[in-house]
């Protein structure tokens, strides 16, 4: 669908439901560098526990490659378990599809033809997702993408500390930093939290999460969670 | 082709296709009122999941209970005080170790 490709002069007046702020590089980068520190010491475990597994080369290439913490540590564990690589890609794959409905709530707010769009779309990790959120179903696509480049440098360069063996300074928990990303969610999501239909769907995503953690497969239960958001669908 | 490298492969191109599919099927248009009306509660939907997922799992498996929880608490208490966003995140993680060391 490449029907109405608008030239963005800036200068033209947008329609009201466009927002006119849109971050600069420098302004996404600010907002992303906060939580290298946590990443870059996630990359580092990453790295220390992927290199016995899978050489010292795989873990760095998949950092770069696959980019997803959570999704790297669950193929990582069916690697070292044994299980082979449909499972390390199965393991892996549920727990980046959360990334598709969080795609679905970003591609709105994206510019630009079907292939720039895609390609803006790879920068969607958590965090970035969060920080773009602007809380009114749009999302600061300058923010969604350059908050993603201090991340992206500190889980690789991260891993790569890791697999040269950068064991000893590498205990995420002795600093409490695995406590950093519930709570930025937690401030996130006060912002967010402006409507009671954005009430009621946080309270229920956090209970479907809840409810399903101790009986499905990693991953699972925070895609199931962004069902929460059918309840747009009812009147009033 | 070791399992390492397929597994890196696929999941490659699987994540850049799940993190396609949204931007190229809803870019460019503005959504019908109905679907804007889901897509807008995504975001506090997943947001409360990650929150449960990343306070409680372990190995993406839980719930686990442990100091994390103090330091969600002690930035739920900072959101509450008006609190700048990095300082609720140095709170959580100072309040989290504390509870660790003494622990």
């Amino acid at each position: 669908m490449t029907t109405e490709c608008q030239v963005q002069t800036g200068a033209e007046p947008q329609p009201p439901a466009a927002h006119p702020h849109v971050s600069d590089r420098r302004s996404g980068i600010r907002a992303g560098l906060p939580f290298a520190l946590a990443t870059f010491t996630l990359g580092i475990s990453f790295g220390v526990l992927a290199e016995p597994v899978m050489g010292a080369v795989a873990p760095i290439v998949m950092s770069i490659v696959v980019f997803g913490g959570a999704a790297q540590f669950a193929a990582l564990s069916a690697l070292a378990a044994g299980a082979g690589a449909p499972a390390a890609i199965v393991s892996g794959l549920l727990l980046n599809a959360r990334f598709l409905p969080m795609g679905f709530a970003v591609g709105p707010s994206l510019r630009g033809r079907p292939l720039r769009r895609a390609a803006q779309g790879q920068a969607l990790v958590d965090a970035s997702f969060a920080l773009a959120s602007r809380g009114d179903g749009s999302f600061d696509r300058g923010l969604l993408v350059w908050s993603t480049a201090p991340q992206a440098l500190a889980w690789i360069s991260g891993t790569i500390v890791g697999v040269l063996g950068g064991a000893a300074i590498a205990d995420p928990q002795r600093y409490g930093l695995d406590a950093i990303f519930p709570a930025f969610y937690l401030a996130l999501l006060a912002e967010e939290a402006g409507s009671r239909k954005a009430v009621a769907a946080a309270l229920l995503g956090g209970a479907i999460a809840f409810a399903l953690m101790p009986v499905a497969p990693p991953g699972v239960p925070v895609i199931a969670a962004s069902v929460a958001a059918l309840i747009g669908l009812r009147r009033g | 082709m070791s399992a390492a490298w397929i597994t890196i492969a696929v999941l490659c191109a699987g994540t850049v296709a799940i993190k396609s599919v949204g931007p190229l099927a809803l870019g460019g248009d503005p959504p019908s009122e109905r679907v804007s009306a889901v897509i807008r509660l995504i975001a506090p939907a997943l947001l409360a999941a990650l929150i449960v997922y990343e306070a409680l799992s372990v190995d993406g498996h839980g719930p686990e209970f442990d100091a994390r929880l103090v330091g969600v608490g002690a930035a739920a208490l900072g959101l509450l005080a008006r609190l700048p966003l990095l300082v609720i995140v140095a709170l959580a993680a100072l309040a989290t170790a504390l509870t660790r060391a003494l622990g």
